[in-house]
């Protein structure tokens, strides 16, 4: 599952996009260094086939539903994670621009929860020792079952955090992951079955193929795995203290919001002379209908809402309401001019 | 005698599944000589072109550019005396648009912004394709790309042009179009094609190759119009030879 | 087993992209800041904020109307678009029921103002980010992350990845047509057919990538893809940019809507 800019918050968008800038520029130095040349056209082509794949649907078994490869733990296997993570970070960049998945601030979140996992954690830690030497489909079946349920449940567990913390979601947080984790297990499952199937295929149709990509790469990068963490840490530490600092300067929420709207004393300008028209608009919109600025003996409906938020002022937030749409009116009225006068031009 | 551009000398070459695709292939080519490589499906013709830049080296047996022989060490520097155009124009043309694509040799070879223009802009002149020097590749048709595949290579200036299956999968006029250039394109060149036809009408020297080895060199129009050789080695005339 | 219709948006996406308009040929570095900036600005005002996001949709009908644009095209692919946050945002009226307000006899929950807020921004962000593409092409915006400081080798194979992206897609749709024909109904769409078929467009994609990479050495290939493309940031540009910082910031720190909204009242007063 894709995380989505319009419930992330500043703080945690740019939190992610640092961590996702340090670990692909990190893999960038290491490849730059030890790799081949030819894994660069190699990874490209990797990405497009991903993309390829993902297009082809297939309908998982017992349930009629249908499903398509992520593709993540695959492209670890196969090349390995520093070359990896930077085709993962490619497909999700095509995403985002193309299928407008995620959103491009959500681009380090995603970068981060399908492409870190799969090939900085699961990969070297899991998969490798699961592995081994052997060449047994069975192995490698159950290894690639472990480790696309594993990264997929990393990867919504991640998406869980970023959403809470960034606080535009009202789920709590056990909600949340019984509605995320499941879900994630079951689309692991097929993911490993499916990688898995690949590899497989792979291996019996062409068995020198993936010793030879596997002499492409550099070592594998278990032992530098601290590095990468403790400059994760350092820039998120940098970045998140900088931002809540910004952040507490500025108090959020509701409270500030509402603030912001209102401003201070209008009010009884406003309740002095207030044309009939805008007068009955007002008694149906009446915000929080129990506060002391209404009308009296307009109290139809004072005992609907329970006085549960005060301090909102009824008449600025129908200015807010009626300035919305007299503002949208206007977009459109912009767009469809210069629209109509472009026309006119060719 | 002129001095000959590229030399193949005894060459073998086992592919690492232990298929072996070249068993002792000798020939020389000369400079403005065109010759073109018949074959049967799996003869080697393919192989054979990989050979010519350095993409695959021979199990044993030398291949000579001019003077010097192409190994590990040598051909970053040779390969740009034989210029290969491959079978799937889709892989030549890895660049985003034509202009990037032809640039891309000439900026390699570390020319100046002016000269990869003049290079880019001649090589696409003489493929008539000045006008698509902005489109992406996936947007042209598979003669155009074909066409650029060739400028592309063109570019780098190469002292021979080697073809692996210009013709395959072009419709007919685009193919007619394609000998039509290859014909007035006094050039160095080698053809690989089992399009006899066309290597009848673009080259004037025949290479035949059977299961890894040269059958017969000599004139495209007397060794295309030896029937019973040609049908040996799984091929037939040339249509206009069969007088229908 | 079936295509998806992805694929026709990526190619018309892609023509879009190449059009001629003064939105198209601003310079791919301003563009792609302009619409970071834009996103930034969006996401950051508060959880329950709607009036001060509607002014933001100028910038979006801007580009696209500037840009030429179907309007109707990027729409769809913004309702289309996987739903998650809506997903997650439908569940915020359901748990924060603290009425706020009562608009036309109604009562308006915090929740309510949160998820209209979330779909403000939803529509907000997806837009820009189709925008962006459908007026920069894909490598336009490869060369300005270059520019703006992506590791080079990041940028060469997401290159490779757009260029052999529609090669891959057909090869793709070539295999599928095929077992298409030869297997009826739901015979062929299970996941040990995918399999099969992935594996075989797995193989060929491999193969692919080696015979490009000979092309690539018979050209000098040294690790690379130099181009040509000396894009300058021209007046026009910074103009563009600095407008759209204007416009975000004013929008950003004053409440035009609301500002509108009371000299209309003043106005019917």
């Amino acid at each position: 599952m894709h995380m989505a800019d319009a419930l992330l918050s500043p703080a945690v968008g740019t939190t992610l996009w640092a961590g996702t800038a340090a670990v692909t520029s990190y893999a960038s130095k290491k490849l730059k260094r030890e790799i081949d040349d030819r894994t660069i056209p190699l990874m490209g082509v990797l990405g497009a086939f991903i993309f390829a794949a993902q297009m082809i649907n297939f309908t998982i078994p017992g349930t009629g539903s249908s499903g398509h490869l992520g593709g993540g733990m695959i492209l670890a296997i196969i090349l390995g994670p520093h070359a990896a993570i930077l085709v993962i970070a490619s497909v999700l960049t095509v995403q985002a621009l193309f299928f407008a998945d995620g959103g491009l601030l959500a681009l380090g979140c995603n970068i981060w929860n399908l492409g870190f996992y799969p090939c900085y954690l699961v990969y070297p830690l899991l998969y490798k020792p699961l592995v081994g030497n052997s060449q047994k489909p069975g192995r490698i079946l159950v290894a690639s079952l472990v480790s696309a349920v594993t990264a997929l449940q990393l990867g919504a567990f991640s998406v869980v955090l970023e959403t809470l913390l960034s606080g535009k979601s009202e789920l709590p947080f056990g909600a949340f992951l019984l509605l995320m984790q499941p879900i994630h297990l079951a689309i692991g499952i097929i993911e490993g079955l499916v990688t898995a199937g690949i590899i497989n295929y792979v291996r019996s149709a062409r068995p020198e193929l993936l010793e030879t990509m596997a002499a492409l790469r550099p070592l594998d990068a278990s032992i530098s795995l601290k590095k990468i963490m403790a400059t994760f840490i350092v820039l998120a530490v940098i970045t998140g203290g900088a931002l809540s600092w910004f952040a507490s300067t500025h108090p959020d929420g509701l409270e500030w919001s509402i603030e912001k709207v209102t401003g201070k004393g209008e009010l009884p300008e406003q309740e002095n002379g207030i044309a009939p028209v805008l007068k009955g608009i007002q008694e149906k919109t009446a915000f929080l209908p129990d506060y002391g600025f209404k009308p009296a003996g307009n109290d139809a409906k004072e005992g609907e809402a329970p006085p549960v938020w005060p301090g909102i002022e009824a008449g600025t937030s129908v200015a807010g309401l009626i300035g919305a749409v007299i503002v949208l009116g206007m977009i459109v009225l912009i767009g469809m001019g210069i629209r109509s006068f472009r026309r006119g031009c060719t | 005698m002129s001095h000959h551009i590229i030399e193949f000398r005894d060459v073998c070459f086992r592919y690492p599944d232990g298929t072996e695709a070249l068993k002792g292939i000798s020939f020389r080519i000369t400079h403005g000589e065109s010759v073109g490589v018949v074959g049967a499906n799996g003869s080697g013709k393919s192989t054979l072109i990989r050979h010519m830049n350095g993409c695959l080296l021979p199990t044993s047996g030398t291949v000579n550019i001019g003077d010097f022989p192409l190994t590990v060490k040598t051909r970053r520097e040779l390969r740009r005396k034989v210029g290969i155009v491959f079978q799937d124009p889709d892989d030549q043309l890895f660049m985003p648009t034509v202009f990037d694509d032809v640039a891309f040799g000439p900026l390699n070879l570390g020319m100046d912004e002016a000269c990869v223009r003049e290079k880019v802009r001649g090589a696409l002149d003489v493929v008539h394709c000045l006008d698509l020097q902005d489109k992406p590749p996936h947007r042209l048709s598979l003669g155009q790309k074909s066409a650029v595949a060739i400028a592309s290579v063109m570019a780098m200036d190469p002292d021979i042009l080697a073809m692996d299956e210009p013709a395959a999968n072009l419709d007919p006029r685009s193919r007619r179009s394609l000998i039509a250039f290859l014909k007035t394109f006094k050039h160095s060149k080698m053809i690989a094609s089992h399009d006899l036809d066309l290597i009848l009408d673009v080259c004037e020297r025949c290479i035949v190759i059977g299961d890894g080895r040269v059958v017969a060199d000599g004139p495209s129009a007397e060794l295309l119009s030896n029937r019973t050789m040609l049908e040996e080695n799984s091929l037939e005339l040339p249509l206009s030879l069969q007088g229908r | 087993m079936t295509f998806s219709d992805h694929y026709f948006d990526i190619d018309r996406l892609d023509r879009l992209s190449r059009k001629e308009t003064f939105v198209h040929r601003l310079d791919p570095r301003v563009k792609t800041i302009a619409t970071m900036l834009f996103l930034i600005t969006v996401i950051s005002f508060p959880k329950y904020e709607v009036a001060a996001l509607v002014p933001f949709f100028l910038f979006p009908v801007l580009m696209l109307t500037l840009g030429d644009i179907p309007a109707g095209f990027i729409a769809g692919k913004i309702l289309l678009v996987s739903p998650f946050a809506i997903l997650i945002g439908l569940f915020n009226p359901f748990l924060d029921t603290r009425i706020v307000a009562v608009v036309a006899g109604l009562p308006v929950s915090a929740g309510i103002l949160s998820f209209l807020s979330i779909l403000l921004k939803f529509v907000l962000t997806i837009s820009a980010a189709l925008l962006l593409i459908a007026t920069t092409s894909f490598p336009g915006v490869c060369h300005a992350l270059r520019q703006l400081g992506f590791p080079a080798i990041f940028v060469s194979q997401l290159l490779l990845l757009y260029r052999y992206l529609f090669v891959l897609l057909e090869e793709a749709m070539r295999i599928v047509r095929a077992r298409d024909m030869r297997s009826s109904g739901a015979r062929g769409a299970g996941v040990r057919v995918f399999v099969r078929l992935v594996g075989v467009l797995f193989l060929r994609a491999v193969d692919r990538a080696e015979r490009i990479y000979h092309a690539m050495l018979s050209r000098g290939f040294q690790g690379d893809l130099p181009t040509l493309r000396p894009s300058r940031v021209t007046a026009v540009d910074l103009a563009f940019l600095a407008a759209t910082i204007a416009f975000l910031a004013g929008f950003r720190f004053s409440q035009v809507a609301e500002g509108i909204g009371r000299s209309a009242q003043e106005l019917l007063r």
